[in-house]
């Protein structure tokens, strides 16, 4: 492999108009066709890395060199134009048109020099994908095709425009094992003709496997960059959180309780009319962490929506200890001391433009009053808040800063503080560590297993494998919004094995699933 | 009643359904492309208002009517632009900005009236001229539809034109498509290098261009003088036109027809003996069902989609 | 964070003073060059706007008199701003109220101080429901609060006009006025030569109210957890729809009042032809004082004052007082603008966040 160095990156520092700073003394290199890894815990501004060399911020100092030649990129024209391209971490794609037309976008063929020309288009857009053997169909709207699909169209994005140096931003995370093994096939594809990589991600298993180097980023700064073949994965996670973490959570042997949680029969069909749950059933017992695993869209966000009182079935009943909800709204599932760590933390999670302490208590603020149940107590919601803050180890300023100044790890652990508390007796903890570094994923781990050997019901939705056989005691699996398999023991189960019945490769018998009633 | 009949089934009612829709029309046009392009352009109402009266100024005072046309035009480019950099190079609220922009068009238009010619009322004073009015050849000549469609102000068979004009804008050019992805994924849109302020400027731009004809047609076509706050809440029309058409330009041209079609019933109908205050009241009023009848149609056929689903 | 040097957070405060400041100086420069051509004397005309409330007791309380019915529609707007609600039928509230007020302090029987509460609350109550409308057909369909609301408030207009037409039009008066109010169904005076009236302490009132509504109770908090995350509120447990009504009954409430506090403090007869425009002065006081109620007192005591130094300017110097639309945008524009004067902000606090940095202070 040349050694040439495409891309040369000198003393970055970024500041924040709310003066966090970002980025400092950031310095790394990246070799001309290979693929380079970044890896750090979030605040450890890799995405604000990203942004400035894709032209999104500017930095306050420092100096980027592309092949030996200083540079300044103000603007995402500008990179592009330099020959960088970048697939964000979420899609940048208008759902409402095709492909093709998010493929030529800002580089529309015309007619007539007013016009659009569509043939053109089409063309562009097919002859780009059979270039770099992505096997898509250019008509279909995005709003119609899977995750996997929209991303090679991101990609595509980029290399129609010339992309010599094409960044992904966490680009296996929406995805399921199967879609990532071809990701990552196209990846080598796009190497061999002579792309460079650069590849952020949280897991360390894929970096080991398909990357050359790695670059460590540890508070706004790069400690290290090292060939993989040089490096273990227990060294890189050391530099990264820079001390030891444990890869497991220790686990008492589970002691199941009554059943406190029946669904049955539950039906719901989607705003554009998909039908996203079929006929699902299942009981959640005290003590327990029962697992749904599944690929994103196979129904575990409905259904998660659903047992949380935040949408409403079609038909199908829910019971909680016993008796049947009457009205689905979280105000009702809340009383039955029923909480819920949400998916997407910045819109069902938090206010984030208001302080730590406001977001620690809106499920419960009703025991946060004076005496005359009217007036906020503040003096007991300052001590709680506090008490939380340090149990969860959120790092701030103070807990009258707004949540929105918080890294993405610390605004969940404000979520977890919030959901995790004495109250809790019906856990759905949905996607909890997503996105977030190791050190808080194994803290908020740690908590939920807490719950648990205390005799709560958890019910864990997650699309990581490794957090679904780590936490779980059993597991369901969701494929096109039934439940296809049921593992009550889920000691001896493989990534490998899940995976086939997330995919629908391998499906239980009826009877097998229906072991969990 | 038949009193009632016979004014809404005349030729006349028809001919000033055209008339009174010309302005609004225009400004829903306006309104199609800023919330396409991913803008609240509540400030249209001052755009129109601005416009209106230095199309009367440029008129009287320059070169006629014509002139005072496109300096109407060009005042309201000028002040979506300015919209336009208040909102988004200076990064205030969009809603916020457009309040601002219509308080100060509402005092500032009176201010300047009464600058020049002394009075805060009305330019009546000033010999500002009317557009002229076109005979269609052919069309004419056709017995009840010649007396509806002929002899219009110019400025309404321009507005008939823009709602062709901006539906091949907005679905057959390059541009329209930026705008759209403006409206609907901003960041998809500078995640290819387009600028997406840029292309709010050209959408706001273009709407400067609709809201100023819409102008120009008030004070040099439906009158020949400008008035104190003569738009009169027209702006906020177009948005509700816009809003009840679904941001499509030949849905919120029937928005607005409908409207027209209101507003000029409460003209015919003040010579019965309904209310005046509540023939006026009806315009508004119709607004504000229809855009009720479009959110029920809307959330109830999602619903229907559901159900027929659930069913199979 | 100790540091004898200022924190981030201390330059933040002061640097919204300086922008508030540098907003005005821009404001009326702009104005003063505006008004320097159609004035030969404009330094003359600029110093009679600033002065003129000063000229005398009876002016200032003018402007103290300005104040009340501004403040009364930026506490309402502010309420529905806080539930993150575009609702700005404010304005018709408060028109709704004043004619609702007028027409129970002509009719209704009893001793005057009743009339009074009776007619505040009857205005207050119709205030509510009218801001009502938008809310439950935004709940309901889902339909643009925004765009409804400027609909309805010449509805309302309309509606308000024939209702008084039909019940309280006095056909003697030369102009189109109501019949008088009953006797001594007045908000009495409290500064004598001028027409400063109670209703000054109903307002200072009504800032409290809100105030500790919004900050300090468990209503305001569900208020503001909604308003600032609609999801979020809702998977809290939070009831919503409950939240986003109830917070335009309130501020409907509020506008009403302040419509009858405006009737029964400044008026005979209700004589209002047209809107008198406050829900929009509302969403501009809001801007002002940057959404917080306790601040929009001082908002309103500054546009009052705009706006009867303009008055006097225009009586001395033949400026119309129309200007100071124009200095009331462009404040609110510079002082609603985040960019404005960002790059020094950003250059402040990287300064200040790198000093922290060598100085071994945490970030």
């Amino acid at each position: 492999m040349s050694e040439k160095v495409i891309l040369k990156v000198e003393n970055i520092l970024k500041v924040y108009p709310n003066g966090i700073v970002a980025n400092r003394n950031v310095n790394f290199e990246v070799h001309e066709g290979e693929i380079h890894a970044l890896i750090g815990e979030n605040g450890a501004g890799k995405s604000t890395l990203m942004k400035i060399l894709f032209g999104i911020e500017t930095p306050e100092e420092g100096r980027i060199f592309l092949n030996g030649e200083e540079v300044k990129i103000e603007s995402s024209k500008e990179a592009i134009g330099l020959g960088i391209g970048m697939v964000h971490q979420h899609f940048m794609l208008v759902d409402s048109l095709t492909i093709a037309e998010n493929i030529v976008l800002g580089n529309e063929p015309k007619k007539y020099g007013l016009f659009l020309n569509k043939t053109q288009m089409i063309k562009q857009a097919e002859e780009c994908s059979k270039k770099y053997n992505f096997n898509i169909n250019v008509f279909d709207k995005v709003e119609d095709v899977s995750v996997g699909v929209k991303q090679k169209t991101e990609i595509l994005k980029a290399l129609v425009r010339g992309a010599k140096v094409l960044i992904l931003d966490e680009p296996t995370a929406v995805l399921t094992p199967q879609e990532t093994k071809e990701l990552f096939v196209e990846l080598n594809t796009l190497k061999k003709q002579g792309h460079t990589i650069i590849f952020i991600s949280h897991k360390l298993n894929e970096i080991m496997e398909i990357c050359d180097r790695v670059t460590i980023m540890r508070h706004g700064t790069t400690v290290e960059t090292s060939y993989i073949k040089d490096t273990s994965p227990q060294d890189i996670s050391n530099k990264m959180v820079g001390r030891e973490i444990v890869l497991h959570v220790d686990k008492k042997p589970v002691k199941r309780g009554k059943v406190c949680l029946e669904a049955d029969n539950l039906v719901y069909v989607n705003g554009i009319g998909k039908k996203m749950l079929d006929d699902v059933s299942l009981r959640l017992r005290k003590g327990e962490i029962l697992s749904v695993a599944g690929v994103e869209g196979n129904g575990q966000a409905e259904l998660a929506a659903i047992l949380t009182g935040m949408k409403k079935p079609i038909s199908g009943t829910l019971k909680v200890r016993g008796e049947e909800i009457q009205e689905f709204k979280p105000s009702v599932l809340r009383k039955n001391r029923l909480t819920y760590i949400p998916e997407d933390r910045m819109t069902n999670g938090c206010a984030p433009k208001l302080s730590i302490v406001d977001n620690m208590f809106t499920d419960k603020i009703e025991k946060y009053l004076k005496k005359n149940n009217v007036f906020l107590n503040r003096k007991k919601m300052k001590e709680q808040a506090e008490f939380l803050v340090k149990d969860f180890n959120i790092l701030c300023g103070s807990i009258k800063h707004p949540v929105q100044e918080l890294s993405g790890g610390n605004i969940q652990k404000v979520v977890a503080a919030r959901e995790l508390t004495e109250e809790a007796e019906i856990i759905i903890a949905e996607q909890p560590t997503r996105g977030i570094d190791a050190g808080a994923s194994e803290l908020i781990r740690r908590k939920i297993v807490e719950f648990r050997d205390r005799g709560a019901a958890v019910l864990l939705i997650s699309a990581d494998l490794n957090e679904v056989l780590e936490l779980s005691d059993s597991a369901i699996v969701m494929h096109n919004g039934k439940i296809n398999a049921y593992f009550k023991d889920t000691s001896a189960l493989t990534e490998e094995e899940l995976g086939y019945y997330m995919l629908g490769v391998k499906r239980q018998s009826e009877e097998e699933v229906n072991a969990i009633l | 009643m038949s009193n009632v009949f016979h004014a809404i089934f005349s030729t006349t009612f028809l001919f000033s359904v055209i008339r009174v829709a010309t302005p609004l029309i225009l400004a829903s046009m306006g309104a199609v492309i800023t919330s396409n392009a991913g803008i609240t352009n509540i400030g249209i109402e001052g755009v129109m208002l601005v416009s209106a009266l230095t199309g009367v100024f440029a008129s009287a005072f320059g070169f006629g009517p014509w002139f005072g046309f496109i300096i109407s035009i060009i005042t309201g480019v000028i002040c979506s632009l300015a919209i336009g950099y208040v909102s988004m190079s200076l990064k205030t609220d969009s809603v916020l900005t457009c309040i601002a922009f219509n308080t100060m068009a509402i005092g500032g238009t009176v201010y300047f009236m009464y600058a020049v010619v002394k009075d805060k009322g009305t330019t009546i004073a000033l010999n500002s001229g009317k557009l002229p009015s076109v005979e269609i050849p052919l069309i004419k000549d056709i017995p009840v539809l010649g007396d509806i469609l002929s002899n219009h102000n110019v400025v309404s068979y321009i507005a008939l034109l823009m709602i062709l004009v901006v539906y091949i804008l907005l679905y057959k050019t390059p541009l329209g498509l930026r705008i759209r992805s403006a409206g609907k994924a901003p960041t998809a849109l500078s995640s290819v290098g387009v600028s997406l302020i840029k292309t709010r400027y050209i959408a706001l731009g273009i709407s400067g261009i609709l809201g100023g004809m819409a102008g120009a047609f008030m004070s040099m076509g439906y009158v020949t003088w400008f008035s104190k706050n003569m738009t009169a809440g027209r702006g906020f029309i177009a948005l509700a036109a816009d809003a009840i058409g679904n941001s499509t330009p030949v849905g919120a041209a029937l928005s607005s027809l409908l409207f027209a079609v209101a507003e000029a019933l409460s003209y015919s109908l003040q010579i019965t003996t309904v209310p005046p205050e509540l023939v006026q009241m009806l315009p508004y009023l119709v607004t504000i069902v229809g855009l009720i009848a479009y959110s029920i149609r809307k959330s109830s056929l999602v619903k229907k989609e559901r159900l027929k689903q659930a069913v199979k | 964070m100790k540091s004898k040097k200022m924190s981030v957070g201390q330059f933040n405060v002061w640097f919204e003073v300086l922008r508030f400041v540098l907003a005005i100086i821009i404001a009326f420069s702009i104005s003063f060059i505006i008004m320097s051509f159609s004035t030969d004397a404009p330094f003359a005309a600029i110093g009679n706007l600033f002065v003129g409330p000063l000229t005398s007791i009876r002016r200032f309380s003018t402007v103290l008199e300005t104040m009340i019915p501004l403040t009364f529609a930026g506490l309402a707007v502010s309420v529905m701003f806080k539930a993150n609600q575009f609702n700005l039928a404010a304005e018709g509230a408060l028109f709704m109220g004043a004619l609702t007020a007028a027409i129970l302090a002509i009719y209704m029987p009893g001793p005057p101080i009743v009339v009074i509460i009776a007619s505040m609350l009857a205005a207050g109550i119709v205030g509510s429901l009218v801001c009502a409308i938008p809310g439950v057909l935004k709940i309901k369909w889902n339909c643009s609060e925004m765009v409804v609301s400027l609909m309805l408030n010449y509805v309302m207009l309309y509606f308000g006009t024939y209702i008084f037409n039909q019940v309280a039009r006095d056909p003697d008066s030369a102009y189109n006025a109501s019949y008088k109010f009953r006797e001594g169904v007045k908000l009495s005076n409290i500064l004598s030569k001028t027409r400063l009236h109670t209703g000054l302490i109903i307002m200072v009132a009504f800032v409290i109210l809100t105030y500790v509504f919004i900050f300090k109770t468990k209503w305001g908090y569900k208020l503001r957890m909604t308003g600032s995350n609609l999801h979020f509120a809702k998977c809290a447990g939070i009831s919503v729809a409950g939240v986003i009504m109830s917070s335009q009954l309130i501020g409907g409430f509020i506008a009403g009042v302040g419509g009858s506090t405006e009737m029964l403090g400044m008026y005979s007869r209700f004589q209002w032809s047209a809107l008198p425009g406050y829900g929009f002065d509302g969403v501009i006081l809001n801007i002002l004082a940057k959404e917080n109620p306790a601040y929009i007192p001082v908002a309103a005591f500054f546009v009052a004052y705009l706006r009867i130094g303009a008055d006097y300017m225009y009586k001395q110097s033949g400026v119309a007082a129309e200007i100071v639309a124009i200095i009331e945008g462009l404040v609110i524009v510079l002082v609603a603008a985040t960019a404005f004067l960002s790059k020094f902000r950003h250059r402040m606090t990287t300064k200040l966040s790198k000093d922290l940095l060598t100085s071994g202070g945490e970030r």
